[in-house]
């Protein structure tokens, strides 16, 4: 019995901690205000008030917290990337989600299962060895490993589905996952605890910018003043972006997930295919959560369809032929903002005082801690752009700069 | 009472179901034996596994999720977690819904040592210790805890347990089509379906249960007790028989999806249902009251006592007790009375029932009716396996009850606190719920067009409005279909309350479950709102509830109620979790259907296969690899560097036909060509071919192939094998811009191809033709013929991507196999062998060639990988024009390069490493040892200063080593490409 749960049971009254603070009315001015009360911007808030003493903040989501693209994800997270850019970023993310728990106090259940990514053909071979090349050359633990190897890490993976035989892995020891939720509510309870304020059906339908220079921002809620705003709204980047006057390079595309009912466990690491554009891994719960590729056509709509369910289950039960006679439970969708070079967007935008957390395709979640670190830097700093997060520059499109993570995405997120 | 042994013969099996008319969907002349937890029973054909254990009195089916506590069936519907069981290659297994069959092996799940002595129900001992989200609280500290007690809680977690090494038995898809699908065939369901039948329309009517007829196979509906028969008999006669209707029964509609695409799921089967209209006539969930114990085994819904009576002829019981909320409950009582259960009281909710004659009902029966009163607690023995008794209080305030009550023993305990309308299938088509403080009741609003709804799910609860409603949603439905049918007159509703408004009484010991899957109690939801997980959404998803394997049938109410007041809003604004499909869960087999793996074979595959060849995938495609070597060896490197060695020194063929064709023609087909590709190809003459480049608007090498212009109007243009689905789409895409007189085509499968390659190529190939002349005069390198190979019409291309003499032959894919036998034949007095991808990759390296893809990345541009020779300036545009010509310009980060390593050295692996100092200036994307060369060849991403030949670049190969290459002039082999040129 942990010592955390006695108070629990031997006090008389039910000690309720307050994690989330219950609504009050905005204020006309603050000094940041933060759009978007999903992980990242919740994220972004805490960080500033943790190491900027910047507490006069906002967080203003439309609906409730956390309730989009961080409800929505599979939360994978990983840090085997393609470029430098890529791998360092992500890589610093890993080592703040090791240590949230602590520093929220709060279980987040960062479960380190390692991550194994199959490959199919020798042309994926060829791109995951440079992976891990790439990953162990900045410290992390990646590697390939061959069939026998595969055979041990996952025995109850089928290692000849269909006409594609799996050829090699690429094991990825410090892939993880987390309970996404509990990330968001560790971000709101640690921000909240610090003074900063979290409106929830909140929602910002207009920016106020004056002469290049962003003052405001419209919410359904009344006016409010800002020293400076950040958008943190996956899912609906380009939309917001649009009212303050600028297109982003994203277009948007369905993402759909589903899960079984709960059993027994049976499957530890993530495991993804890449040729059948599926992975599989099995949740503390014991349910079975499975993801894939995006739907083919760019919506704002979050609905589910048969058509992802049955090719993305038929891959399922390739993968793990005994999955047949589990049980689908649950589908659902979100929203993915695709970039061109599958990399976020980072940093200044056009319009002054306005910055971007933008572009978080399928690999948002995971970038969570990190990007809200950075981004915190990089507000405080009055724009001054952290080094991690440079390569990520919105000019980079213009600029032929991109940094292209496209192959280190596809179906493993 | 505690304990009921199973019986021991047919004949006390048969004794103890309840005389027909009881048992509708039983079998009594087909009796069966199966197993549960190791000892046998016996049913019939027709019982579900939990309707045979209940008439052996066996009501334990379950262990609860979190506490461990002892769990029967709540619904007799399948649409509860209690009844989940396992099979020996199958779990969770809904017990009350699955059909018994002969010898059948099943257990409980989820606990430790047996289903009745679990040893895990200790837990529940500590449940003052786990409240709502116990588990982000603790388990953290210190740094690394949770790696120890993740494992612990996930063994605990789960329910059953899959057989790994059990495999999907056959599952299939149909498609069906219909102007009309009605879901449920309750007394809405088949009003509607006849209506749409008569008034002119196909109709598919579709019910989840083994026969027709919803709530009127197992409700009453009146004193007398004979009304819903007598409905269900007129209308399922004539549904039944209906020439437009199509009846499936056990089939149920497992979700909504865009325009009323509508998976149907029965037997083995998934039916794709795309309805013109559809109507959800689905019905309402029986909801039960919150009170301590109201787990218990042997405290169900009335509904499921009733199911239990009529459907498979079981005593539910041998005393019982009613709660309810309204009027239903009376008539469940009247039920129970009639098939010799006692009643040792009815406890209503209300301080009397709607319709008076029911009291007077009860009384003749001898039934006591204790008005406004509830029960407060169950009452039950130390195992738990069966309620014992009722502490029953009066109602003195919302969810207040008097300090002192009454015990009356029993075994069953029905419940009926009011109805939820099943809403999932019309909220996953974003029908809204809205909550009616009045009627304490949720009713659903905004459906799409084609969309309908009927019955008791439209909040209507009187069997003739059910019925009325039913007509009215099928004149409707009608009407959207174009038939010309009046609108029907509705009567005035007749109001009847069903739903008490607070059925919820909290105990000061706990144990009053809101969500029985996930075993939450009232001050687990109240917890979470104090915790500041206000909005619902947020109490589901810290609480869990409605997340476990009912998603929130009977929970989604009460939650919204308890978080509604805990937050001092109202219902409505409150809400419930967003439904979502499926509506029940569906086993992933039947989703998968027969598992099609479509690949496609060349036209020579037979060939391939007979000569032993080992097989590679290539985008949809399968390629030979290699073939055996001479002794028989399949060993890559040996097969490879023979089949190399044969092409360079005599001759060897390669079947291409994987390689993408397209056909463009048209007037426009040269601007088209042109726009598309980065060389120039408007003058490109008529009979020659040239190497096409396809960059992206980012100015990224996408693509590569050959142009070949048979007519100054008709271009041949290939495309790589995995590339050429893309390039058609993008071709099609673009010209929907430019609107360019051309036709454009995807004649991959149209042909087939061979390369035959090696200095004695073209000897070979004049054996077999004799309408071209093939000399180096008439047919030089680059130009392309058409001609007759072995009689078979062709285009010869002289191309060589191996960098040898070599001809390109396309024909017809039915001859495909022809010219590989004719070629074969022809060739064997030269020494000619067929080679598979693995040479020809390594002949191309020689060559310095590239494969896109595999030599280029998502970035690569012209200039970087040596192909801005293939770049037109003086043309205005292609795609990508400006983007090549910015990076052009721009200083190079990388540039691909051969690097030479001696045959000693450590080979490279491709995707290993470039570095300069410590940083990452770019990787292998080729290596192969050359045996021609003597030499461990490859083309490497390097820093452009390095790009000189004779610099030299750090390679990390395995093991993390770093060996020194020297970059050297492309092509490695033949400089001045005199062979090919022969």
């Amino acid at each position: 019995m942990p010592f955390a749960l006695l108070k629990y049971g031997l006090s008389s009254d039910y000690p309720a901690e307050q994690d989330l603070p219950p609504p009050k009315a905005l204020a006309a001015s603050y000094d940041v205000v933060i759009i978007g009360g999903g992980g990242h911007g919740l994220a972004i808030a805490y960080y500033l008030a943790k190491y900027h003493g910047i507490t006069k903040v906002a967080v203003l989501e439309k609906a409730y917290l956390g309730g989009g693209n961080t409800a929505r994800n599979t939360a994978v997270i990983r840090s085997n990337y393609l470029t430098s850019e890529g791998v360092r970023f992500y890589a610093e993310s890993v080592k703040l989600f090791q240590n949230l728990s602590h520093e929220f106090d709060f279980n987040i259940m960062y479960s380190e299962r390692g991550q194994l990514t199959l490959a199919h053909t020798d042309a994926t071979v060829r791109a995951f060895r440079q992976r891990a090349e790439v990953n162990k050359h900045f410290g992390g633990r990646t590697e390939m490993i061959d069939r026998q190897q595969i055979a041990e890490l996952v025995p109850t993976l089928n290692l000849d589905p269909g006409h594609l035989p799996v050829l090699e892995g690429l094991w990825h020891r410090d892939g993880a996952t987390a309970r996404h939720d509990a990330v968001a509510w560790g971000y709101a309870k640690e921000a909240a605890k610090r003074g900063v304020e979290i409106h929830q059906l909140t929602e910002v339908e207009d920016l106020i910018i004056e002469g290049g220079r962003l003052t405001g921002v419209k919410t359904n809620r009344g006016t409010v003043r800002c020293g400076c705003a950040v958008q943190a709204v996956a899912g609906h980047s380009s939309v917001l972006a649009a009212k303050a006057g600028f297109r982003l390079p994203i277009v948007s595309y369905p993402l759909q997930a589903m899960v079984t009912q709960p059993v027994k466990p049976f499957l530890d690491p993530l495991v993804s295919s890449s040729a059948l554009h599926c992975y599989v891994q099995q949740t503390s719960r014991g349910e079975v959560v499975f993801g894939g590729g995006s739907d083919p056509y760019p919506l704002y709509a979050t609905r589910s369809t048969l058509e992802l369910k049955e090719s993305l289950i038929a891959s399922a039960v390739e993968m793990f032929p005994f999955l047949a006679k589990a049980r689908l439970m649950r589908q659902w969708g979100g929203i993915t903002d695709m970039t061109p070079d599958y990399s976020p967007i980072m940093g200044e935008s056009p319009v002054e005082n306005y910055y971007l957390d933008a572009g978080w395709g399928t690999w948002g979640f995971k970038a969570t801690p990190i990007c809200g670190q950075t981004m915190a830097e990089l507000i405080a700093g009055g724009g001054k752009v952290p080094e991690l997060i440079r390569p990520f520059h919105l000019a980079r499109f213009a600029n032929f700069q991109q940094v292209n993570e496209m192959g280190a995405t596809a179906a493993s997120h | 009472m505690s304990r009921y042994e199973p019986l021991d013969d047919a004949a006390d099996a048969v004794a103890s179901r309840l005389p027909a008319p009881m048992g509708s969907l039983i079998d009594r002349e087909r009796p069966l034996h199966f197993t549960f937890e190791g000892e046998t029973y016996r049913g019939f054909a027709g019982d579900s596994i939990a309707s045979a254990l209940a008439a052996h009195g066996r009501l334990v089916l379950s262990r609860s999720f979190k506490y461990h506590r002892p769990r029967g069936a709540l619904t007799l519907a399948g649409q509860d977690a209690n009844t989940l069981v396992q099979l020996p290659d199958e779990p969770n297994v809904l017990a009350d819904v699955r059909r018994l069959e002969d010898g059948l092996s099943v257990t409980g799940q989820n606990y430790s040592g047996s289903l009745d002595h679990d040893r895990d129900m200790r837990l529940g001992k500590f449940a003052r210790f786990m409240p709502v989200g116990f588990y982000y609280r603790a388990f953290y500290k210190p740094r690394g805890a949770w790696k120890r007690w993740e494992p612990l809680i996930r063994r605990k977690a789960g329910l059953g347990r899959f057989d790994l090494d059990a495999r999907g038995s056959y599952h299939d898809k149909a498609y069906l089509f219909t102007d009309v699908m009605v879901v449920g065939s309750g007394p809405a369901g088949l009003s509607a379906a006849l209506t749409a039948a008569e008034g002119g329309a196909r109709v598919l009517l579709v019910e989840q249960q083994p026969q027709l007829g919803g709530s009127l196979t197992y409700a009453r509906f009146d004193i007398d007790g004979r009304r819903g028969e007598r409905l269900r008999d007129e209308l399922v006669s004539v549904v039944a028989r209906h020439p437009s209707i199509r009846v499936m029964c056990d089939a149920t509609c497992n979700g909504w999806f865009t325009d009323n695409y509508l998976p149907v799921i029965q037997g083995r089967r998934m039916f794709k249902v795309r309805a013109k209209e559809c109507i959800v006539a689905s019905g309402s969930f029986d909801q039960p009251a919150i009170f301590r114990n109201n787990d218990l085994p042997g405290v169900m819904l009335a509904s499921a006592a009733q199911r239990l009576m009529r459907h498979y002829a079981v005593k539910p019981g041998r005393r019982a007790v009613v709660l309810t909320g309204n009027d239903d409950g009376y008539l469940a009582a009247l039920d129970l009375h009639e098939q010799g259960i006692e009643v040792a009281a009815l406890a209503d909710m209300r301080p009397s029932p709607e319709n008076p004659a029911l009291a007077e009902a009860l009384a003749a029966a001898g039934i006591p009716v204790r008005a406004e009163q509830t029960v407060y607690e169950a009452l039950h023995d130390k195992s738990l396996h069966r309620v014992t008794g009722v502490e029953l209080r009066r109602i003195v305030g919302t969810g207040d009850v008097a300090d002192q009550g009454q015990r009356i023993d029993c075994d069953l305990l029905c419940m009926t606190a009011g109805y939820m309308p099943v809403y999932q299938l019309l909220c996953q088509a974003g029908g809204r719920l809205r909550y009616d403080d009045e009627a304490a009741e949720f009713s659903i609003s905004g459906l799409p067009a084609h969309l309908h709804i009927a019955g008791s799910v439209n909040a209507l609860h009187d069997l003739d409005r059910v019925s009325e409603d039913g007509v009215r949603a099928a004149t409707e439905a009608l009407r959207a279909l174009g038939h010309d049918v009046p609108m029907p007159q509705r009567s005035a509703p007749a109001p009847r309350r069903v739903n008490h408004p607070w059925p919820i009484f909290p105990h000061p010991k706990g144990k009053a479950f809101v969500d029985f899957d996930e075993d939450l109690q009232i001050e687990d939801i109240l917890n979470a709102t104090r915790h500041g997980y206000r909005d619902v959404q947020l109490v589901k998803r810290f609480s869990t509830v409605g997340m476990g394997p009912s998603q929130g049938r009977h929970s989604a109410l009460p939650t919204a109620r308890l978080v509604a007041r805990a937050t001092d809003r109202s219902v409505s604004e409150t809400g419930v979790t967003t439904a979502r499909p499926p509506f029940t869960a569906e086993t992933l087999g039947h989703l998968a259907g027969r598992g099609f793996d479509p690949f496609r074979l060349t036209p020579m595959h037979r060939r391939h296969e007979a000569l032993g060849a080992h097989m590679m995938p290539a985008g949809h495609w399968r390629r030979p690899a290699y073939y055996p070597a001479t002794d028989g060896s399949l060993a890559r490197e040996r097969c490879m560097q023979e089949e190399a060695r044969q092409v360079r020194e005599k001759v060897g063929m390669i079947d291409v036909s994987t390689l993408g064709g397209l056909e463009i023609r048209g007037p426009d087909a040269a601007e088209f060509i042109n726009r598309l590709y980065t060389f120039g190809f408007l003058k490109q003459p008529v009979g020659r071919t040239r190497y096409a480049v396809m960059t992206s608007e980012q100015g990224v090498v996408i693509d590569d192939g050959v142009s070949c212009r048979l007519a100054e109007d008709h271009f041949y243009v290939t495309a790589t094998t995995s590339g050429v689905t893309n390039v058609h789409r993008s071709m099609l895409q673009w010209n929907a811009r430019w609107r360019l007189d051309v036709d454009i085509a995807n004649v991959t499968s149209a042909f087939a191809a061979i390369n035959l390659a090696g200095p004695l190529s073209r000897q070979v190939l004049e054996t077999l033709c004799d309408d071209v002349d093939l000399s180096a005069e008439a047919f030089p390198y680059l130009e392309l013929r058409t001609g007759h190979v072995a009689g078979i019409p062709a285009r010869l291309l002289r191309v060589g991507f191996v960098g040898e003499l070599g001809y390109e032959i396309h024909v017809p894919s039915r001859y495909g196999e022809a010219l590989w036998d004719r070629l074969m034949e022809a060739g064997a007095a030269f020494g000619l062998r067929p080679f598979g991808v693995e040479a020809q990759r390594l002949l191309r390296l020689e060559k310095g060639h590239v494969i896109i893809g595999q030599d280029t990345d998502g970035m690569s541009h012209p200039e970087e990988i040596g192909l801005g020779w293939a770049v037109n300036r003086k043309k205005p545009f292609f795609v990508g024009r400006r983007a090549v010509d910015i990076l052009a310009a721009q200083p190079q980060k990388r540039r691909l390069v051969g690097f030479r390593l001696p045959a000693s050295s450590a080979k490279p692996r491709e995707g290993q490493l470039v570095l300069e100092g410590e940083t990452i200036t770019g990787n292998v994307t080729s290596c192969e040892y050359s045996p021609t060369l003597g030499a461990v060849i490859g083309l490497a991403y390097a820093a452009p200063e390095k790009a000189a030949p004779g610099s030299q670049i750090t390679l990390r190969v395995d093991g993390g080593q770093e060996i020194t290459a020297e970059v050297v002039a492309l092509p490695f082999f033949d400089p001045d490409n005199t062979r090919q040129e022969l």
